[in-house]
């Protein structure tokens, strides 16, 4: 698909915006629909199509498939690490409400950390699932 | 509509066309969901059921071909042990409470307590984001892991490992897993201990 301009261009002008929709739904999670799971997916969305527009190999330089593993387990370790910090801040594992004096901002904040692992993970995952079926396409 | 895209999913041998179909079986449970007013798991069943998943379908269809093989066995035994579950399932759903009925059990165990009290115990709007992080916290730091977990599982089927473990054929077959297991699991012990610091 390398040499189609119009899905160049379609997918150059789209990839930003998608990105952008990951992110708002990411931080928007709190006031409407979304949260950590619907961005990570989105957000891979666009590396995906980036990978199928421009070839796996060009996606693996702006994104190595080390790095994507990386960020599959970086996401579990900040969800289980906002919860060992809770336990050492003196609290249940994931009581968020000793993370500030606050208790709803220790809520918020804690809900943010958590949706953050939650979209790493997400997002690390599902591009490397992709990476490796793509990869296997070429070992064909 | 969803019973009719079933049955043209179940008739078509093309899969290409049934991927398609899955699709927008997908698209229309989403639209479903938000009929019945839960935009979260619509918003989910379109991003996931119609996206990904008919992406990764397509990415497996261009590794085994698009036709799907004649079968040549019986189709009876399979079609009773169908019918036989379905019924049971059907009889199942006698005992369940009615549909939108306040009196159900799940408006009366821990729902309003979460409806009524999220907006100051956790002081953010959308209860469902609140239920997911706070107070099911445990459930989706579950199934966080469940997904990591399917990655390490792909990886060790589909080309990663086998494709290192050959480019390294001289150190040997067990390099692979165990390059794994230092990409995923040591890494959790030190690095709760750190957070404060990224928090």
């Amino acid at each position: 698909m390398e040499d189609n301009v119009i899905l160049r261009i379609g997918a150059k002008i789209l990839i930003p915006f998608i990105l952008l929709f990951a992110l708002y739904v990411q931080f928007h999670g709190d006031y409407g629909p979304g949260g950590g799971f619907q961005a990570g997916v989105i957000f891979a969305a666009a590396f995906i199509l980036y990978a199928l527009i421009f070839g796996v190999d060009t996606a693996k330089r702006v994104l190595p498939l080390r790095f994507v593993w990386f960020c599959g387990a970086l996401g579990v370790w900040i969800f289980a690490g906002v919860g060992v910090v809770t336990l050492v801040l003196g609290g249940e594992f994931l009581n968020y409400n000793v993370l500030r004096h606050d208790p709803e901002h220790g809520q918020e904040l804690g809900i943010l950390l958590v949706e953050l692992g939650v979209f790493t993970t997400v997002f690390g995952v599902m591009v490397a699932i992709f990476y490796m079926f793509a990869a296997r396409r070429q070992v064909r | 509509m969803l019973a009719v895209t079933a049955l043209a999913l179940l008739k078509l041998r093309n899969l290409f066309a049934v991927a398609m179909l899955a699709g927008i079986y997908s698209l229309l449970s989403a639209g479903l969901f938000t009929a019945l007013d839960a935009v979260d798991v619509a918003f989910t069943e379109a991003a996931v059921g119609a996206g990904i998943s008919t992406i990764l379908v397509l990415g497996t269809l261009a590794l085994v071909g698009h036709e799907q093989k004649k079968s040549t066995r019986s189709s009876v035994i399979p079609l009773l042990v169908v019918l036989v579950t379905g019924s049971i399932l059907v009889y199942g759903t006698f005992d369940m409470p009615p549909y939108g009925d306040p009196g159900n059990p799940a408006h009366h165990h821990v729902a309003p307590h979460y409806l009524e009290e999220s907006a100051h115990e956790i002081g953010i709007p959308n209860v469902v984001t609140s239920v997911l992080a706070s107070y099911r916290g445990y459930d989706t730091m579950g199934e966080t892991t469940v997904i990591f977990t399917a990655m390490v599982g792909v990886l060790l089927l589909m080309g990663g490992v086998r494709k290192r473990a050959t480019s390294e054929m001289a150190s040997g077959p067990a390099s692979g897993p165990s390059d794994q297991e230092l990409d995923g699991e040591p890494h959790q012990q030190p690095d709760g201990e750190e957070d404060p610091d990224g928090g």
